[in-house]
């Protein structure tokens, strides 16, 4: 079928044939090799969230009776190029008051914790850059690792509603995380591993799904992940009626740029951890070998960001303590209510290992 | 204390007519995904249908894309004015000033000039309308005797780049033609027949 892994696997032979014809050592060609990887994968991602900051204009038209983005290419598809230049070229304005180094850092910090979860996502039948013994473990710290982004700014910018939106953030990512780490660790249960490849292949088809045998641990952890996303109705970091626009107030031109494309990036991010751990990942539903491994992938992905955009453009926000009441009174009980049910199962029924 | 009173019965108010599954939330929270759900697929369902050229106009999203697709105007509508010929070619106008005068805004600015033809007594030599001016009340219309100005064009979108590009000129006005595809004959033989 139409693999990738074997057309990126010969093009890197030819590239290390090249090179060492050219009379380079081997450990230059490896250090040229993980450069190529970390620039194709930056691009694959990027590229991936263009898009998607124009899919979501196009969503949210069509819910709501507009047309959206037209003028730019087809039905406006090039929009977000022409708007990320337009953000490029644009003045960064640096306010006086601010501290420098940690108001400049906050926004690369936010981006870089962003696309470091790419290191171990399989995207496909052997299209995994690392796949790390403590996968699961790998994401959950490198996700996390935004707020220390969001609070940099919230505390570097100088400003009442920054430093309310980067505490807000703070609050809430730190709050979501407890209930959806204990998520993620019914499918661990079950799975008996953290490797995400190893996680995907042992849900083979449909029914194998972890989804079918985690539904709460499966529910809980979306909620989480749309509070982690810092998205509506969870997103009060940046509620632009109470906050101007929260922790990115003092912020301009590419850096803003930088905040907008690490919220999207962590959109897919939590989509394709949905896809990994409860959806089968790149393995088809009708068994294995069925179609390219690495369109499964996308389009499930693609739908679980969709229903993120779905929810945004349904919910109105939640109020603060409504917020971590959530987190802590229902969400919290309900995923140690999970763990418990399944360690249940799996002394019950030695089948559902 | 007022205050506090009016928010305890409000809110008293408002759990009274929630009821139980209301109250749950998860099943409210599904109905909300299905409004815009509702929404989503019905305008999806007719953009289709208007890409392939199966309906004209979309039943849900009223946007017109402005210059590719315009609105139709109404008949009586008063656009661009226009100058209207004679079966010869020259202009009807009679330079009788009728317009001149009766203009609110004093956009209309016209030179006389003795007729060339022995029947034609006085003819326009100039015929200017200041557009940056003009309130397009339509009176100039009603006051021509001699049904020489019209304002059925069509033509909305009059710009320039300087207030003397928006003054035009005898030619141009004369150049213009009406809106809808009929000739001057057609229009008075129309008139003709709504007066008898």
């Amino acid at each position: 079928m139409l693999e990738l892994r074997g057309i990126i696997d010969a093009i890197w032979s030819f590239i290390v044939g090249l090179l060492a014809g050219l009379g380079i050592p081997q450990w230059a060609i490896e250090l040229v090799g993980y450069a190529l990887i970390a620039v194709v994968m930056f691009g694959v991602v990027a590229v991936i969230v263009l898009f998607l900051v124009w899919w979501e204009r196009k969503v949210s038209a069509k819910m709501q009776d507009r047309l959206g983005p037209m003028r730019v290419g087809w039905h406006g598809i090039i929009q977000t190029i022409a708007d990320a230049i337009k953000l490029l070229q644009k003045e960064d304005i640096t306010p006086k008051a601010i501290d420098f180094p940690i108001h400049f850092w906050a926004p690369v910090v936010t981006f870089v914790a962003a696309f470091m979860v790419y290191v171990t996502v399989p995207f496909g039948k052997g299209l995994i850059v690392s796949d790390l013994s403590v996968g699961v473990l790998y994401i959950i710290a490198i996700t996390t690792f935004t707020v220390i982004g969001l609070l940099m700014a919230g505390w570097g910018s100088n400003n009442k509603y920054s430093l309310l939106g980067g505490f807000r953030s703070a609050a809430q990512v730190v709050s979501y995380e407890v209930p959806l780490s204990l998520a993620l660790l019914g499918v661990i249960m079950i799975s008996q591993t953290l490797s995400l490849g190893t996680i995907v292949t042992q849900q083979d088809n449909l029914l194998k799904w972890y989804v079918w045998r985690q539904p709460l641990g499966f529910l809980i952890f979306w909620i989480a992940a749309t509070a982690e996303c810092n998205r509506t109705p969870f997103d009060l970091p940046e509620a632009d009626s109470e906050l101007v626009a929260g922790f990115v107030t003092e912020y301009s031109g590419m850096k803003f740029a930088m905040f907008f494309l690490a919220e999207f990036v962590n959109m897919f991010t939590a989509s394709v951890v949905a896809v990994t751990l409860f959806f089968g990942g790149w393995m088809s539903p009708f068994g294995p070998d069925f179609g390219p491994s690495w369109m499964w992938f996308l389009g499930k992905t693609m739908f679980f960001v969709f229903v993120l955009m779905w929810f945004r453009w349904t919910y109105p926000r939640l109020r603060v303590d409504q917020l971590m009441g959530f987190a802590w009174k229902v969400l919290l009980p309900l995923a140690f209510l999970n763990i418990l049910l399944t360690g249940l199962g799996i002394y019950l029924f030695d089948g559902l290992k | 204390m007022a205050v506090q009173n009016i928010i305890k019965v409000a809110a008293r108010r408002r759990e009274a007519t929630l009821g139980f599954w209301e109250r749950v939330y998860i099943f409210e929270v599904v109905r909300g995904l299905w409004i815009t759900t509702e929404h989503f697929v019905g305008n999806l369902y007719y953009h289709i249908l208007k890409l392939f050229g199966i309906i004209k106009v979309h039943p849900l999203t009223p946007t017109i894309q402005y210059p590719e697709e315009q609105r139709t105007l109404a008949p009586r509508l008063r656009t661009l004015h226009r100058l209207v010929r004679r079966e010869d070619g020259s202009p009807r106008c009679v330079a009788c000033m009728m317009c001149e005068t009766v203009c609110p805004a004093l956009c209309i600015k016209i030179v006389a000039a003795e007729g060339d033809k022995p029947q034609i007594e006085k003819r326009p030599k100039s015929f200017d309308i200041d557009m940056g001016r003009c309130i397009f009340c339509g009176y100039c219309v009603e006051a021509c005797p001699e049904d020489a100005i019209r304002m059925d064009t069509g033509i909305l979108d009059i710009a320039a780049y300087s207030r003397e590009g928006m003054v035009l000129d005898i030619d141009t006005l004369l150049s213009l033609q009406p809106a809808q595809r009929r000739t001057d004959k057609e229009v008075d033989e129309l008139q003709r027949r709504l007066l008898q």
